[in-house]
């Protein structure tokens, strides 16, 4: 039977040869005709030449929370992506590709690691095919398995499209990733004025460009209506009509958008990888428009590290400016010492930490949630910062209003988490709403009427809760001083034993009046049935394959409960009761368990099981629906879960 | 160069009622006095005035004087003094740091601050040496020098503090001696008044551990190259020679030590906008509604941010 409406797709290709631009091309176009869109990308820290490859899930009933595995269609233009993927396709799905590549040697291809060569020649050696060393033996198998071929003839396409166009070849050639799109779309049978709408918004400023590939996609669309069927292809798209305006947004831009909406005015950064692209998109959007109509904006200043980037942000920070610094792991080891001092200072501030794998330099373009203990315990001393963590796209543009003001209500650093799946996943969801978590800034001292000039107690110990009222640089007619020095209450350095026991408990107080204050719905969120068979718990970008799975699980007859922790410290310690439909099972992407030890020390609760992935790429659903299932059937007590071919 | 105001606040004002932790004799009293004076010249009010210091005895200058006070970390005190001198340019921010709080622990910082030009006065306190860790080398102190707490003569270079800020873009360049007072305030004032980053450095002797470059030892070496007609400006119209010659000088200057010490002032280019003036010509906003300053909810506390032209980027129906 055919599956009208959802499809996993998957281009690949050479970093710098458009697969960007590709899927750009096809999420944008699939989302006009009504699908929703979930996009995930995966890439080597690498300019040109090295592998990378763009997941889209499509659905015409639902928005999609995860990637797939596996993949219904597959389209490559190099043999690269073929060796890598062709694996991957699903029996009944297909693949694409240039009649060029139809039998390229493993050892002809350049960036192919020796290990994935030799899995490869494993892999179709067991399946007893022919060709064992060449992406032969690879389209052999997947016409074993019943995946459809659709070998096309790239070169003459561009030909054709040079000679009807008259263009030079080399113009023609440029239309190469519309082509993989077109090529997918003629043959899912999608209407092909949802292409071009895309086309004429993506290449906006070059009619000439829009022009040439729409014109491609004509004879695209042609080629295939003469040389290929949908017949026997499982797959089918069209398009629906669905209701309210949405957009497409990856992390980057939700977070930096969801900090514009949050009023931030500063911010900061050092270039890393994956977190520099949330300011560089700031830098494009210093100037806003409000609400009623002004401009305004935010300062965005590129720092010679990240030392200085923290630095710089605490700095605004004391004048009142809404101030915030986005980093991965290497710089944030860099923040560290200056994360002590903004919560010394009690100095509001958000650092937006896009976790990657590490240690070290580990692994810069993929994901991973290992800095979960090194957000809550950096630094030297008994420092308090709280730790937020978002679950998804959406979740991630509220959190970012969300940290912003934890940081001006509390007086402390705010480390939100989000890691590089996030940052390279774009969904379609509704349009944001700026207004819908209200801005509060803490308390703030005003100064009386000209009352002369005095030194005024920024840090007074006068306090139930720990706050005491902010006194901005520059107030009228104060003034006080602030060091990283355990100090007085006017903020001078002391030594004296009893000032710094109140002060340190001051400082400490604070974790608890935002754990009472912090509603419980922004701490942790709960899904599935009370009476479930099970519970997960889990925190961070495996929310999405974790609702997916236990949704499958369900029509299993195996009922889930999943727990999402969002606020990390201080701990949500009303989690505890919630965590009583056993078994209890842990879902990180990590080697070591994080959670799982910080519900020991937290609750004094131990998880039944674990299910970990620490190879640098998310969870899919189709994962955790298989590791669940080996935990709860036959009780394994740790899943780790790896892809050869990822 | 000064204008002079008629100064509603006094050097007594900028005195601050706690007791003063630096050595007997040792040269910071003469800077602290000399800003006192500066500050009280120039008629800002405390409020106004953020002083941001790093770790070391340099950095305890805040702490003595009455306005805002930040002390940073080590090394840190320049990119503090920037977000807080950008988010709220009507504050007049200078920086109290030391030899090894600027050349070593906060030399990047030093470096790139010289690429920006953020309006603050830049005072580095320079006595060669690491004195609340008890007398190790710092930057500023020559190759085989052993001063008395060394244990062997410096093994390490030193950095010329006003080449390095020359050569990464500093708009105004000066140096001063802790005991000539009088001088001092003069630079200071210039410093402060110039629209750009300006640094000043500022010989002083220690006492207690620099046992070589005295108070005696300075004694009939240092002078004031303005006073022998050291023209320090770079005219706006400068071609390539004028700038050339004044390259020159300033070079032979900067390098000239021992038996005759160089102070005054050594470079002032008005040329550069600051980087507050760059930001305003990307953002005219800039100017009306700094980062500080800007109005980011209304009544109700709401987001002020119209969210329409993010969805017409993004929009994907």
């Amino acid at each position: 039977m055919k599956t009208v409406g959802e499809l996993s797709w998957r281009i690949g290709g050479p970093q710098g040869s458009g697969v960007d631009t590709a899927a750009r091309l096809f999420s944008l176009a699939a989302s006009l005709g009504g699908l929703n869109v979930l996009g995930r990308r995966e890439y080597y820290s690498n300019i040109i030449g090295r592998h990378s490859y763009y997941d889209v899930r499509l659905s015409a009933t639902r928005q999609p929370r995860s990637h797939r595995i596996r993949v219904d269609l597959l389209t490559s233009f190099e043999a690269e992506t073929l060796a890598r993927h062709a694996l991957s396709v699903v029996p009944g799905g297909g693949i694409i590709y240039n009649v060029k590549d139809e039998d390229t040697p493993f050892l002809r291809i350049t960036f192919l690691d020796e290990r994935v060569r030799q899995d490869l020649a494993r892999v179709l050696t067991e399946e007893g095919v022919e060709h064992t060393t060449s992406t032969k033996g690879l389209l052999e198998l997947a016409e074993k398995r019943g995946v459809q071929l659709y070998p096309v003839p790239y070169d003459e396409l561009f030909k054709t499209l040079s000679e009807r166009f008259d263009v030079p070849l080399g113009i023609a050639q440029r239309t190469r990733n519309t082509l993989a799109v077109a090529l997918s779309f003629a043959l899912l049978e999608f209407p092909r004025e949802f292409l071009k709408e895309a086309l004429a918004r993506v290449f906006a400023s070059k009619p000439k460009v829009v022009e040439l590939n729409q014109a491609a996609v004509d004879v695209i669309y042609d080629y295939m209506a003469s040389s290929h069927s949908n017949l026997a292809f499982d797959f089918r798209l069209e398009g629906v009509t669905q209701d309210g305006p949405r957009m497409m947004l990856n992390a980057n831009q939700a977070v930096a958008i969801g900090k514009l909406a949050g009023g931030l005015t500063f911010q900061t950064y050092y270039p890393i990888s994956p977190a520099t692209d949330e300011s560089v998109y700031l830098e494009a959007h210093t100037t806003y428009r409000t609400r009623e109509g002004d401009e305004q904006g935010v300062v965005v200043v590129q720092t010679e590290d990240e030392i200085s980037a923290i630095a710089m942000a605490s700095g605004a920070a004391l004048t009142g400016a809404r101030a915030a610094t986005a980093t991965s792991g290497p710089g944030f080891s860099l923040m560290v010492e200056q994360l002590g001092w903004t919560s010394m200072t009690e100095t509001p501030l958000v650092i937006t930490l896009y976790m990657r794998g590490g240690p070290s330099t580990g692994m810069p373009t993929r994901t991973d949630q290992g800095d979960l203990f090194f957000a809550l315990f950096a630094g030297h001393g008994e420092a308090p910062r709280i730790v937020y963590a978002s679950g998804d796209v959406e979740e991630a543009f509220y959190d970012a209003i969300r940290t912003l003001n934890y940081a001006e209500m509390f007086q402390m650093p705010v480390i939100h988490l989000v890691d590089k799946a996030l940052a390279s996943t774009t969904v379609t969801l509704p349009v944001p709403d700026p207004t819908q978590v209200p801005i509060r800034r803490g308390e703030i001292f005003v100064p009386e009427e000209d009352e002369g000039q005095r030194i005024v107690k920024r840090f007074s110990l006068d306090t139930e809760t720990g706050i005491s009222p902010r006194v901005l640089l520059g107030t009228p007619h104060v003034h006080h001083w602030m060091t990283g020095g355990e100090h007085t209450e006017e903020g001078r350095v002391t030594e004296d034993p009893v000032i710094r026991v109140r002060m340190h408990d001051k400082r400490l107080a604070k974790l608890e009046y935002a754990a009472k204050t912090i509603p419980a719905e922004e701490k942790f969120q709960v899904f599935g049935p009370e009476d479930a068979d099970f519970t997960v718990i889990s925190w961070g970008s495996t929310k999405g394959a974790i609702l997916e799975a236990l949704e499958i699980l369900e029509q299993k007859g195996l009922r889930g409960r999943f727990v999402q922790v969002k606020l990390l410290m201080p701990f949500p310690k009303e989690i505890a009761p919630l965590l009583e439909r056993r078994p209890l099972i842990l879902v990180e992407l990590t080697r070591t368990a994080q959670l799982a030890r910080l519900l020991r020390m937290e609750l004094g609760v131990e998880v039944d099981h674990r299910i970990l992935k620490y190879s640098g790429r998310p969870f899919s659903f189709e994962e955790l629906v298989d590791a669940l299932e080996a935990v709860l059937e036959r009780r394994e007590e740790e899943v780790t879960v790896l892809q050869l071919f990822e | 160069m000064a204008v002079e105001t008629k100064p509603r606040w006094t050097v007594k004002d900028f005195r601050a009622p706690y007791e003063v932790d630096w050595c007997p004799g040792c040269g910071d009293f003469g800077i602290l006095n000399a800003i006192y004076q500066a500050l009280a010249q120039m008629g800002v009010s405390p409020h106004e005035t953020v002083v941001v210091g790093g770790i070391g005895c340099s950095g305890k200058a805040q702490y003595y004087v009455n306005a805002y006070g930040v002390h940073t970390l080590h090394g840190r005190p320049l990119p503090v003094a920037t977000g807080i001198k950008l988010a709220n340019p009507n504050l007049k921010v200078f920086v109290v740091s030391g030899d090894g709080d600027s050349m070593a622990i906060g030399a990047a910082h030093f470096v790139n601050g010289g690429r920006r030009n953020v309006d603050i006065t830049y005072i580095m306190f320079n006595n060669e040496v690491y004195g609340l860790t008890k007398g190790q080398a710092s930057p500023t102190l020559p190759l085989g020098l052993q001063t008395k707490s060394l244990p062997e003569p410096n093994i390490q270079g030193n950095i010329n503090a006003l080449m390095l800020a020359f050569t990464t873009g500093y708009t105004w360049i000066g140096r001063g001696y802790a005991y000539n007072i009088k001088q001092l305030v003069r630079l200071i004032r210039e410093a402060t008044e110039h629209p750009g980053l300006a640094f000043l450095e500022v010989l002083q002797p220690c006492p207690t551990y620099n046992n070589l470059h005295t108070k005696d030892w300075y004694q009939g070496r240092l002078y004031d190259i303005n006073e022998e007609g050291y023209d320090p400006v770079l005219p706006p119209d400068a071609d390539d020679a004028t700038r050339r010659d004044l390259y020159a000088r300033f070079m032979e200057k900067v390098f000239e030590w021992g038996d005759r010490i160089p102070t005054g002032v050594f470079l002032v280019n008005r040329n550069l906008p600051t980087f507050e003036e760059r930001i305003a010509e990307r953002q005219p906003h800039y100017r009306i509604h700094p980062p500080a300053l800007t109005r980011i909810r209304d009544d109700e506390g709401r987001s002020l941010l119209d969210i329409q032209p993010f969805y017409e980027e993004h929009r994907a129906r």
